[in-house]
């Protein structure tokens, strides 16, 4: 819209930024409870445009603090390096659709690299080209992790995920808080 | 050099002398590019993922630029496997504008040359509101079909209340269209969360969907036209007053 000069009076926000804002307001009851003996270990995928490109960290340390609330400081691994200086994983700018698919993987090779050195099992990727990317360069290159959606990971932590939405959870985390 | 046994001095490129008109063309849409300051340091390079695919890497692409080289630029595929994501621009030392350089060269061709398949989502979006060509009948059909489950399988959330195009909604979200055409069971724990905070929310009909596509093509026209149509329908028709990103 700044791009185009398209007049608007809506404001414009992320879904992140709200789950940030209902955490702190008390309106969502978050915890991590759930997490304390599993000790299941979470990382983050910083997309490009809600990070580097949105022109601060906002969004991306709130990404953060949404994250840790609901799976507990002690198990978020942070990838090196993060947030505005992340690494693209090479999903985006329509990379998926382009007809590249081998350069785009080896182009995802530093992302994997960099998700495998955390060790953690789920990584949160809040955007759909990031999401798929990731999923696929895990096959790819032989990940063990699962790429989840923040909401999901909500839902599973204040016990109201149903067993219809954990397709995509590992075996750990499927019979968790139903 | 040699050539034919006699040792030939190479020549001095004359920079003066060089014609660099998509240097020229560029720089007349983006005037603080800032190209001609390039150190040729290679940060950019140093910290770019995409360094080294098709034998190429941003720092080589700029001086193909400032040397005129516009034929080898033009036709070089490495535009599409660059993601412009911006990490080269920020982590120099001259903030030259690189990813609109890319974005510039990806528009520069003929349209229907660009890569199929983000010409075909392209197209797509600005037919039927989403880069999945889904039309909103099935769009709002899914999202209905889902929150009706929901009710009726989830006592909890037997009042969850879910609309497409609710006029006076606070908020507008729009979604991925993989979501509701390939996992629509993975929209139920969002409408769950903002059924927990009372959100007043609703999707809309018209560019439902997050993606774009038509940006990927450096399709300017395209861009435009679907975030005129998705502003029109919010500020006209719903008259929300936030619009939320689900990604």
């Amino acid at each position: 819209m700044r791009k185009y000069n398209i007049p608007h009076t809506f404001k414009l926000t992320t879904i992140i930024e709200l789950y940030a804002q209902w955490i702190r307001e008390g309106k969502l009851k978050v915890n991590s409870d759930w997490n304390k003996d599993l000790k299941v270990k979470f990382t983050i995928q910083d997309p490009c445009n809600i990070g580097r490109k949105s022109g601060s960290d906002k969004i991306v340390n709130d990404l953060r603090f949404v994250l840790k609330t609901a799976v507990g400081d002690e198990n978020f691994i942070d990838t090196i390096p993060n947030r505005s200086n992340n690494f693209c994983c090479g999903g985006g700018g329509g990379a998926l659709q382009a007809g590249f698919p081998d350069n785009r993987q080896a182009y995802g090779k530093v992302k994997f690299d960099q998700i495998m050195a955390t060790g953690a099992t789920y990584v949160i990727a809040p955007c759909h080209n990031c999401h798929a990317q990731i999923e696929d360069i895990g096959e790819h290159y032989g990940g063990n992790y699962h790429v989840v959606h923040l909401w999901t990971l909500l839902c599973l932590a204040m016990g109201i995920l149903d067993e219809s939405e954990r397709t995509y959870l590992g075996p750990d985390l499927a019979e968790v808080g139903l | 050099m040699i050539s034919g046994g006699i040792i030939v001095m190479p020549k001095t490129i004359q920079l003066d002398e060089l014609e660099c008109e998509f240097k020229d063309e560029i720089l007349d849409r983006i005037p603080d590019a800032n190209f001609d300051l390039c150190l040729t340091c290679g940060t950019c390079t140093g910290g770019c993922p995409a360094s080294e695919q098709l034998d190429m890497d941003p720092r080589k692409f700029l001086r193909m630029l400032l040397l005129g080289m516009d034929d080898e630029l033009k036709s070089n595929p490495w535009i599409w496997v660059c993601t412009m994501c911006g990490r080269c621009q920020s982590a120099c030392p001259m903030d030259i504008a690189i990813p609109k350089f890319i974005y510039s060269l990806r528009g520069s061709g003929p349209r229907d040359k660009r890569p199929k398949g983000i010409l075909g989502s392209c197209d797509q979006h600005i037919k039927s509101g989403s880069a999945m060509g889904v039309p909103k009948e099935d769009f709002i059909f899914t999202v209905e079909d889902v929150a009706e489950e929901i009710r009726e399988n989830q006592p909890d959330f037997k009042d969850l209340d879910v609309s497409v195009d609710r006029e006076g909604a606070y908020m507008v979200l729009n979604q991925n269209s993989r979501e509701p055409v390939t996992e629509p069971d993975e929209l139920g724990p969002l409408w769950k969360i903002l059924h927990l905070v009372g959100a007043d929310w609703t999707y809309p009909s018209v560019m439902w969907a997050g993606e774009n596509y038509c940006m990927f093509l450096a399709d300017d026209e395209g861009w435009k036209y679907i975030i005129e149509e998705f502003v029109y329908h919010i500020e006209n028709n719903l008259k929300s007053k936030l619009v939320v990103n689900t990604e």
